[in-house]
């Protein structure tokens, strides 16, 4: 039942093969089996439970509240949850338990989706491996499959089973994970430079990262304002089509949400590809790609293809400099963001009384992570007085000409972009630490950081299924 | 410190000008060139391959602006690396081409009406604060108070 897709259970629950109940203890159980992944931060079993409660006398009444109902979820410590402590994995937030839940929280428990619990990231979502987090590191449920013990029994001999796991990617390593372990049916992530993209690639689950405006951030905890959005993790493409109908749309709560109507939609049972244009951005074809991701995105291009797409090469010449765009734009805004922590309305607080500076300035070391405070500190420097036309003004203009590319590929009759998420598949832990965060998302957003720049949407799914 | 608050404003700015001077050479007297000593080291063990824009001042200024110390030479290592990455935008040509701060720059912000619809809830978020006396937030004292003035500890100043 577990392993089944959002729309197959919830056809279940209508038909009383199974209650939510039921399906929420199965749920829990497997969290409590696979605790060893660190997918989760805090898993609230009470809260669940109740609401698996209200869910089954919902449809004992016949008047369940749709597809959602009674489906467990889960949602990053990123989003603000009512009563349910939310940390972004910092020392920041540790305790720090929220009066209202985040509008996409909120839709999702209107809609009687079952919280199982609050998944683990990078702190404050800086980060492509989920492995800086004040909680420990995410491993990849793969690192556990059989292919996997297969492929490390052939390579080396005695090795301890759980030294070389394999990392989830990140920022949204968490909800990946959760999902990929079949611990729920769909999880919340969050995507700024690919943090729902990346760990949905090597985590082997579907992420849906929508348009900027088009769901509300109120509640996420922001990182970068221009670029955020609530992403979407399920194990298939229908069923993250299910969760952004009852997502997208405006919200008087954040203003940078569009205000056009939101139609609902149904993604056709065929698929029929004739009248698509599939554009293939060559500077896409970088030299760090693995083969093998090479071979999929060939694979994947021919079989649209042979099913009677227009498959075609198109450019996107700005593509090299969006990664260093992308760096300075985000920890500008970053050392905007992280200025609200200063240990007085909450969050934590160092013990120094001397002075309002000694007391800010400690609490901040204690509170953030080198990686957190290295951005902090290279956003201010790009927005120094004597920096700020020549790097902050500087990425901006380069952000104008990326999205113009974009712009200029879809005016010319592309319907959609063909593209590789990642430069390869999971590594392991030991592999990924030989780097620092900052190099590591340097080298891992370098496909998807320059769609959350244009603001469009991008769907992630895994080649091999 | 009571008569300072008495008196009228223009002695009052006089006094807390004599006072801030009087900190100042507090301060120096208190070590501050051993301080920039120890800044200056940061700077003088630097690898050769480093551009040297982040000097002793940089890196002072840049804590004071961000209340976040580097705390280490691998910090400065890594803003120069930081550095170093984002100077490869200037070789892109921006001739002619005006920033983009929102992709939805096109459209007009939505602006609620200015009614009152929720609120009240000040026992909520002061729940989360660490230190609170009644509905009021506890903020350590501020720059200008005989506490600030007497300390000896120059870090614990952060000047």
């Amino acid at each position: 039942m577990l392993g089944r897709t959002l729309r197959e259970v919830s056809t279940a629950l209508k038909q009383g093969h199974i209650t939510p109940t039921e399906l929420c203890q199965k749920c829990l159980s497997l969290i409590k089996k696979t605790k060893f992944l660190n997918a989760y931060i805090t898993v609230s079993e009470e809260v669940a439970l109740k609401q698996a409660e209200e869910s089954e006398k919902r449809y004992k009444k016949g008047h369940s509240l749709g597809d959602l109902d009674g489906i467990p979820v889960a949602v990053k410590d990123n989003f603000s949850t009512s009563s349910i402590e939310t940390t972004c994995a910092s020392n920041m937030l540790k305790g720090y338990v929220p009066p209202y839940n985040a509008t996409v929280v909120q839709k999702l428990l209107d809609k009687g989706a079952v919280l199982m619990g609050k998944t683990n990231l990078d702190e404050f979502a800086m980060g492509s491996g989920s492995t800086d987090g004040v909680f420990g590191p995410v491993k990849n449920p793969w690192s556990y499959s059989k292919q996997y013990r297969e492929k490390r029994k052939q390579k080396a001999h005695g090795e301890n089973e759980d030294s070389n796991w394999l990392i989830t990617g990140g920022s949204s390593g968490g909800s990946a994970a959760a999902v990929a372990a079949f611990t729920c049916f769909a999880a919340l992530g969050s995507d700024t430079g690919g943090s729902t993209r990346n760990p949905a690639a090597h985590c082997g689950v579907v992420g849906f990262k929508p348009s900027y405006g088009l769901v509300s951030r109120h509640g996420l905890i922001p990182l970068v304002n221009s670029m955020d959005v609530p992403g979407i993790l399920t194990r298939c493409v229908d069923d993250a089509a299910i969760v952004l109908g009852m997502l997208a749309g405006h919200d008087p709560k954040d203003s940078t949400t569009i205000q056009d109507p939101v139609k609902p939609f149904t993604l056709p049972t065929s698929a029929d590809v004739n009248k698509l244009c599939i554009g293939i951005p060559k500077e896409y074809l970088a030299p760090e790609l693995s083969s093998e991701v090479r071979s999929f995105w060939s694979k994947a291009a021919n079989l649209f293809e042979s099913e009677g797409a227009k498959v075609i090469e198109v450019s996107l010449p700005h593509t090299s400099y969006s990664i260093v765009c992308y760096h300075v734009l985000c920890t500008s805004e970053v050392a905007s963001n992280m200025a609200r922590f200063d240990g007085l309305e909450y969050g934590h607080r160092c013990d120094i009384n001397v002075s309002t500076e000694a007391m800010y300035a400690a609490t901040r070391r204690e509170g953030f992570n080198d990686v957190v405070r290295g951005r902090i500190l290279s956003g201010n420097f790009f927005l120094l007085k004597e920096n700020y036309e020549n790097y902050f003004i500087k990425a901006q203009k380069v952000r104008r000409l990326i999205a113009n590319d974009f712009v200029n590929v879809f005016n010319s009759g592309v319907d959609v972009l063909l593209t590789p998420t990642t430069l390869s598949e999971a590594v392991p832990y030991l592999e990924f630490i030989k780097e620092d965060n900052r190099t590591r998302s340097a080298q891992d957003d370098i496909f998807t950081q320059a769609v959350n720049m244009a603001g469009f949407l991008s769907c992630l799914q895994d080649c091999q299924q | 410190m009571s008569s300072l608050l008495s008196a009228p404003s223009a002695l009052r700015e006089d006094a807390l000008r004599r006072l801030k001077r009087e900190m100042w050479a507090r301060a120096v007297k208190l070590g501050l060139r051993s301080w920039v000593g120890w800044r200056r080291g940061f700077t003088s063990k630097a690898d050769p391959q480093r551009s040297g824009r982040v000097t002793a001042e940089v890196i002072e200024h840049l804590e004071r602006l961000a209340l976040v110390d580097f705390g280490s030479l691998e910090a400065v290592a890594r803003l120069e690396k930081a550095i170093a990455f984002a100077d490869r935008l200037r070789a892109v040509d921006t001739d002619g081409v005006e920033p983009m701060e929102s992709v939805l720059e096109d459209r007009c912000l939505y602006l609620r009406s200015d009614n009152v619809v929720e609120g009240n809830c000040a026992e909520e978020l002061l729940q989360n604060a660490h230190r609170v006396v009644e509905e009021y937030f506890v903020a350590p004292p501020g720059m200008c108070s005989p506490k600030w003035l007497n300390r000896l500890s120059l870090s614990e100043l952060r000047i």
